[in-house]
């Protein structure tokens, strides 16, 4: 069992064009570090210099919006279905 | 460049007019990996603003794990502004280029300022203007409406870019 992570259409150019990927951990940070050492540079598109969650993009595990769950401190545990997707907003 | 039914120009000209004076939004799905805007889905604005708009969060996870199951992708997303011209915002524009956003999608900005029905003005205009936003540049293409009875017979291959 792993934790399966479904990933936006432009960042399969760090998946080998992968739709899904597999990884462990047993927060969201331990996940995205994961990740990260099989398929390098996805921390840096998800992730701020300052170590927060990019507002750009939402992240999900399995149906809730880790915003509301702890962001990247959010428990994640074998068998769980993260979603990373693209925030859809703007203004005029 | 931008070729798209006129139906779903219409749909999408319909949906912005009648959400005005919020702004209206919504994508435009097609097979994953084309440039083939074929069905509109119009989202909720879950902001309900006249200067604002996103989709609602889980609104979002329904509707990538819709499109993943069809195996499409939003080809276009759309929304309106409605006291302002159809030219992205630095708010759109920061969006647009976040981490996770594809620079492939095509942004389509309908502006709803001049339209008659909810202005009273005499001239209804509506403008429709499509751009590709790439890591915070802005360029806008050439919109092409195929009238919808000719769209079928369209060669199904041709990907344009
Ligand atoms: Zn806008």
């Amino acid at each position: 069992m792993a934790i399966e992570v479904r990933i936006p259409t432009i960042l399969r150019t760090h998946t080998g064009g992968n739709k899904t990927v597999e990884g462990s951990g047993d927060t969201l940070a331990a996940l995205i570090d994961d990740l990260d050492s099989k398929h390098s540079g996805l921390k840096n598109r998800l992730v701020t210099e300052e170590g927060k969650l990019h507002r750009f993009v939402n992240v999900y595990v399995n149906d809730e919006d880790v915003r509301f769950t702890g962001a990247l401190d959010t428990q994640v545990k074998d068998g769980d279905s993260v979603t990373i997707l693209p925030a859809v907003a703007g203004g005029c | 460049m931008l070729r798209i039914a006129r139906a779903t120009y219409d749909a999408i000209v319909a949906h912005a007019r009648e959400d005005h004076p919020d702004e209206a939004c919504g994508v435009v799905a097609g097979p994953e990996g084309t440039n083939r805007p074929e069905r509109v889905v119009p989202m909720l604005n879950a902001a309900r603003s006249p200067t604002f708009y996103e989709f609602d969060t889980a609104d979002l996870l329904r509707l990538y794990r819709d499109l993943d199951d069809r195996d499409e992708w939003a080809v276009v997303v759309y929304h309106s502004h409605t006291a302002t011209e159809a030219y992205p915002s630095r708010t759109d524009i920061g969006y647009a280029s976040g981490p996770a956003a594809d620079p492939r999608t095509h942004y389509v900005l309908v502006s709803t300022r001049h339209h008659g029905p909810r202005t009273g003005l005499a001239d209804d205009e509506v403008e429709f203007r499509s751009y590709r936003i790439v890591d915070g540049e802005v360029s806008e293409e050439e919109v092409e409406i195929v009238e919808t009875h000719l769209f079928g017979h369209s060669p199904t291959t041709v990907v344009y870019d």
